[in-house]
């Protein structure tokens, strides 16, 4: 029963996806039925973070023991958290679309989401122009560690001095104040531990698969 | 005896640093050319705007020239202790040095750049800001953040094959944090804003620059070995 986090990951998702979509929700002007896009949108974001976070442990270890199959890990793990950001993006652009009304507005958790996919895809063009695997593990891993740390800086404070659309800033009331209410919750926290879980499993079929072909070329 | 150690830490640092600027001194090459860049830069927007009356389109404007002269002045900041020079640099001195060398080198060399810009822009450009020493300071801090980025980005860099274009892919999105911090300060002091109004921003900075030496200090040791 090792793959029972997997069976976890299914049942919440679906939960997620029927419940999220029939669970009677506050009514709220602009926001309306598309307050429901919370279980989906928001959840990618932590998704993201967890597996940056993740990532970046495999980056520490890789430099503490030289071993590379923590930077394999490091790797895959940045992997699926760029397409848990580009869908984070989608489904909060198609938001901004139907709440305030433009796919793209000058906002500093936009621009940071911006920034991040950035950073990113800078450390995937640090790996593709490093040959060495040893060098390559060593030289990414200082960058993922430098670069994650500055990120974390950059979306734990600036948002926090800086008015933003996005609820509890800039005199914005919070999800949490009053429209989160409990058959919300009831949900969302349901939704997010359940897109973590699909997100380690993506990231570690991901692994395997790179495991598995280094082997076959070695 | 950790006493001892970071005496020879602090020893190793300025002769490391003395050795960059009297090598700068004497071949000029990277100093003679910023300048140049930054002197036509300016011309070229004296030519087109005159006078710029506008806030948002100065600081703009500033930023990016500063932006472009410290990603050109860093970019080869490490080329010297890429090649043979590296082995005789391994044996002899100690890596923490050697950053906090380079990042001390390139930050001098950033707020000379950052005054000479800021002076040129006062003189041909005008001056639109309204709280000049609120906005010095954010200059200064704001030199200081994207120089000592810079440094690790192209020591990073310097490790690679195509050493000059992934200097600036690695610090651009990296290097924004500080930028757009800066950016919003040097607006408000710009528009007139007192200490307790941009007070947050720039808290923030000199946060993202102790951040940046610190993690430069811990990180560094680990690319030089490899």
């Amino acid at each position: 029963m090792r793959h029972w986090w997997k069976a976890l990951a299914i049942i919440l998702l679906l939960y997620t996806l029927i419940a999220g979509l029939l669970i009677p929700v506050p009514k709220q002007v602009i926001l309306y039925e598309s307050i429901r896009n919370l279980y989906f949108h928001v959840p990618m974001w932590f998704t993201m973070i967890f597996l940056f976070f993740m990532s970046v442990i495999n980056s520490v270890k890789n430099l503490s023991s030289n071993n590379l199959t923590h930077d394999t890990k490091a790797k895959e793990l940045v992997n699926a958290g760029i397409v848990f950001g580009v869908l984070g993006i989608i489904t909060g652009s198609i938001w901004a679309k139907y709440t305030w009304g433009a796919w793209w507005v000058n906002d500093v958790k936009l621009n940071g989401s911006a920034i991040t996919m950035l950073i990113y895809l800078a450390y995937v063009v640090l790996r593709g122009s490093l040959e060495d695997e040893q060098k390559r593990a060593r030289i990414s891993a200082v960058y993922n560690i430098f670069a994650f740390v500055l990120l974390l800086v950059f979306i734990g404070i600036l948002p926090r001095v800086t008015d933003s659309l996005h609820p509890g800033n800039g005199g914005n009331p919070g999800f949490n104040n009053y429209d989160l209410d409990d058959n919300m919750k009831l949900v969302f926290y349901p939704a997010v531990l359940g897109w973590i879980l699909l997100g380690w499993w993506i990231a570690s079929i991901r692994i395997r698969i790179s495991n598995l072909s280094q082997k076959l070329e070695a | 005896m950790l006493k001892i150690i970071k005496i020879a830490l602090a020893k190793q640092i300025i002769q490391l640093f003395k050795k960059d600027i009297t090598v700068e001194l004497r071949q000029k090459a990277t100093l003679n050319g910023i300048l140049l860049y930054v002197l036509s830069t300016v011309f070229v927007a004296y030519l087109i705007f005159t006078r710029m009356e506008e806030l948002s389109t100065w600081v703009a404007l500033l930023w990016i020239v500063l932006l472009f002269a410290s990603t050109n002045a860093s970019v080869n900041s490490f080329r010297k202790e890429a090649g043979r020079e590296f082995f005789y640099y391994y044996t002899l001195a100690n890596p923490k040095a050697i950053i906090l060398s380079k990042m001390l080198f390139n930050a001098v060399l950033q707020l000379v750049i950052t005054a000479l810009t800021f002076l040129l822009f006062n003189l041909l450009l005008g001056n639109p800001v309204e709280n000049n020493n609120l906005f010095i300071l954010v200059l200064f801090l704001g030199s200081l953040g994207i120089s000592t980025v810079l440094s690790l980005s192209s020591a990073i860099a310097s490790k690679t094959n195509n050493n000059s274009t992934l200097t600036a892919i690695l610090s651009f999105p990296i290097m924004l944090p500080t930028l757009l911090t800066a950016i919003k300060a040097s607006m408000l002091c710009g528009l007139g804003f007192a200490w307790e109004d941009c007070q947050a921003y720039i808290v923030t900075l000199g946060l993202l620059n102790i951040v940046i030496v610190a993690l430069s200090y811990i990180l560094f040791p680990y690319l030089w070995r490899s």
